[in-house]
């Protein structure tokens, strides 16, 4: 039994889609009840929904033999599992914003507000910018409209946010979208079924595009 | 005899290996717990965790508590022509956990063999990594990657320092599409592209892995891996051990063959090793080494169950109970072979299997 870990919500949905279509529905999934696991014995698959930042913690302890999880939370918890598939959806970028009129001098430490630290720190660290993080849980847009950071460190997918607070994206750090993620060890004792299931995802990739 | 029912996972686990070591001619290795600071400093990159336990000593000297175990082999041993050293060794080291990130004692144990190095070691350590892992389980494999010719094979594309970085990150992540993206960014042409990836699609059965890179590349580093593997059908596990180019060390200090050991039960690597002949240069070593360590704390997460009883037998008696009868039935519990444990009150925490009232019944 192969156990993949699906992020909750609109991406998982979608994610789900490719999988039924791929050849691996678990019908039982779109029922309303409280269940957490599902299961189809005859394709010898179990998925499960997890909080998308979770899911590769799931795959990389190998609670979960398989995953699919954003590139964000990949570069940001850099977990250690093998990176199989990019499934070409839920695309974003990782962005640099802040207020349109401002202009980084490079004259003072710039503060970055950001719930990715890890990813923050990594791009300036690599430009060479001295930087103070603020490490925020949510509604991070607020930041620089109240002076909290210079700019933010975010997901962008239409910018609309932005807009409508005054905002715009000043560089583009990297492009995000949803990955297929394996646990190392699932990967060398049960490679056949993961391949297979690769794959198959390969294929609806390629049909999407 | 020894009963290994009394032991713990770490001690229990220490034995066996010893003995498998020992039948191969390693001799135990012994060292103190603590180390110059400074040699931690100069090869932090080397370490798993690059944080250290220091103190002062008494003269005012820097001193750690030792973080590995490999170091202070390198550094107290010779070189001379035509020998090696074959130590094995059994140590507690402290380094930050991965998971609490807090400091941890960790049970070391693995094996070196320094010196005057050939082929026939290299496999041999693969031999030992392999029957080190029998020990906890049927169900296992160890996979090999030869540095050599991954390096080879990035750096004939293009030796830019980002990409060759870059690229052996996304090997070691099976991750064809951010290396395909990477060559893109490169402008590699498609040839160049191709010869790339298949560091990532290649993978698996030894003489399959063989014959795909024999149509993809014309390297030296082929026919070592073709030696290796022809040296390893004589192993008893010959089937258990596999071809896998994501197996990446670093490349600053090991070289040649690396490898390393996973157990079906357990979620990530529990052995790793490979030659190591850079760090010894970086030490001033004119010698070659090749050795792996067994990571027991991963393997006794997963292995220790928790179906077991802790004794076989729960006395209960009270302050009226004749303490000869208490006496009498403990002995003869265990003279038959038993566990016991005489308590006053059933322990929340003993998981037994059976009991016996002691108590008088009014």
């Amino acid at each position: 039994m192969l156990n993949i870990a699906l992020p909750k919500g609109r991406l998982g949905e979608k994610v789900y889609n490719m999988f039924e279509k791929a050849g691996y529905e678990c019908p039982s999934i779109k029922e309303t009840n409280r269940k957490l696991i599902f299961e189809n014995e005859e394709k010898g698959i179990r998925f499960f929904w997890v909080k998308p930042s979770d899911v590769s913690i799931y795959v990389e302890r190998g609670a979960a033999d398989i995953g699919v999880a954003g590139k964000d939370i990949l570069l940001e918890y850099k977990p250690n599992i093998y990176e199989l598939l990019d499934l070409n959806i839920g695309k974003c970028n990782m962005c640099v914003a802040a207020k349109k009129e401002f202009r980084d001098e490079n004259i003072k430490v710039l503060k970055v507000a950001t719930k990715f630290t890890e990813i923050a720190s990594d791009y300036y660290s690599k430009i060479g910018r001295d930087i103070d993080i603020i490490k925020l849980n949510g509604s991070i847009e607020l930041a620089p409209i109240l002076g909290l950071s210079d700019v933010i460190v975010d997901i962008v997918e239409t910018g609309t946010t932005l807009k409508e607070n005054d905002l715009e994206v000043k560089t583009k750090i990297v492009p995000i979208s949803a990955r297929l993620i394996s646990n190392k060890a699932s990967f060398k004792f049960k490679g056949e079924e993961i391949e297979k299931i690769r794959n198959a995802m390969k294929e609806q990739v390629l049909y999407n595009d | 005899m020894i009963d290994e029912t009394l032991m713990s996972f770490e001690e229990k686990s220490a034995y066996k290996l010893r003995s498998v070591y020992k039948k191969y001619g390693y001799l135990p290795y012994k060292m103190g717990k603590f180390e110059e600071y400074e040699l931690y400093v100069r090869n932090k990159d080397f370490l798993i965790s690059d944080r250290v336990i220091a103190f002062n000593d008494t003269n005012g000297k820097l001193m750690a508590l030792k973080p590995d175990v490999t170091l202070s082999i390198i550094k107290n041993g010779e070189d001379v022509k035509g020998v090696k050293q074959k130590v094995f060794y059994n140590e507690n080291v402290y380094r930050v956990s991965e998971n609490t990130h807090r400091f941890k004692e960790i049970m070391q144990t693995g094996l070196e063999c320094i010196g005057d190095i050939d082929f026939y070691d290299v496999y041999e350590t693969i031999c030992l990594a392999a029957e080190s892992l029998k020990v906890f389980s049927d169900n296992f494999c160890i996979e090999i990657s030869n540095l050599d010719l991954v390096k080879t094979v990035i750096t004939s594309v293009c030796d830019d320092r980002k990409f060759v970085s870059n690229a052996i990150k996304f090997i070691s992540e099976k991750n064809s599409h951010d290396l395909q993206k990477l060559c893109e960014e490169y402008a590699l042409d498609k040839n160049n592209t191709e010869k790339i990836l298949t560091l990532v699609s290649v993978y698996g059965e030894r003489n399959e892995v063989l014959s795909k890179l024999k149509k993809n590349f014309d390297l030296p580093q082929i026919s070592d891996m073709e030696r290796l593997s022809k040296m390893l059908d004589n192993s008893l596990f010959s089937d258990k051990i596999r071809f896998d180019f994501s197996i990446v060390n670093d490349m600053n200090y090991y070289n040649g063959f690396v490898y390393r050991g996973f157990l079906d039960n357990v979620a990530c690597g529990v052995l790793a090793g490979g030659q190591y002949d850079n760090m010894m240069k970086k030490m001033n070593r004119k010698s070659g080494a090749v050795g792996f360590a067994v990571y027991l704390d991963r393997i006794e997460d997963a292995i220790r169950g928790n179906d077991g009883f802790d004794v076989d037998y729960l006395i209960i008696y009270d302050d009226n109970t004749d303490m000869k009868k208490i006496i009498f039935a403990v002995n003869e519990l265990v003279k038959a072979g038993f566990s016991v444990s005489a308590q006053k009150d059933i322990p929340e925490n003993l998981r037994y299997k059976e009991i016996k009232d002691l108590r008088k019944k009014d």
